[in-house]
């Protein structure tokens, strides 16, 4: 299946956020596990993992954004709705769990793990239904 | 819904890639389209249209007529 320009550039966009994500966060994890850092250097170690998978998420506006072709962009509208209303049930239901001491904390970044399988669960999801363009 | 694209693709001895092309539009847009499970906006439509030569509703079935029909 050939991929549109649009969804080119997103996946070199993944890849250029995700090279990204791996390479701060090694640094930042052998530099808090050393303790050699503090201040503002903390700050902006802490800060740079979790901006480089924001990026994974302006990959994706700027590929609804930029998708040209009218069915592709619907099916990614469905896909990314399908992963939201998953997240969000989740963190919703997990939080009240939470808050009435029944469920341990969990940190809050899992939910972005949770959002990207419900990309996953929305792919299959136009798949089953017979839609097929869903590649992200 | 229910259309005619199939057919007029097929009197032109184009494939779904063909018509994808002209269109500017993915294979995947054309087929979805023929097969009834996506329904073009206004402004494609109108393209599927002027590249056949036809008024939309010589390609496109209206929903309203056809339920009409029905009955």
């Amino acid at each position: 299946m050939s991929m549109s320009p649009a969804h080119r550039r997103y996946v070199r966009r993944i890849f250029v956020s995700m090279s990204l994500y791996i390479a701060t966060l090694f640094v930042a994890v052998s530099q808090f596990r050393h303790g050699h850092v503090e201040g503002p250097l903390a700050w902006l170690l802490a800060l740079l993992p979790g901006l480089c998978v924001a990026g994974v998420f302006w990959a994706l506006g700027k590929l609804l954004a930029e998708e040209t072709d009218e069915y592709l962009r619907s099916l990614l509208v469905r896909q990314l709705l399908i992963a939201a209303a998953i997240t969000l049930s989740v963190a919703t239901v997990y939080g009240f769990l939470e808050n009435f001491g029944l469920v341990r904390h969990i940190d809050a970044f899992y939910l972005t793990m949770l959002y990207f399988i419900g990309m996953g669960v929305g792919a299959a999801v136009n798949r089953v239904s017979g839609h097929s363009g869903g590649r992200c | 819904m229910e259309n005619r694209l199939r057919v007029l693709r097929a009197e032109q001895d184009w494939s779904q890639q063909d018509l994808a092309e002209k269109l500017e539009v993915s294979r995947q847009s054309v087929n979805a389209i023929e097969t009834g499970k996506y329904d073009p906006s206004l402004p494609l439509a109108f393209r599927i249209a002027e590249l056949f030569a036809l008024p939309i509703e010589d390609i496109f079935v209206s929903p309203a007529r056809r339920s009409s029909k029905a009955i």
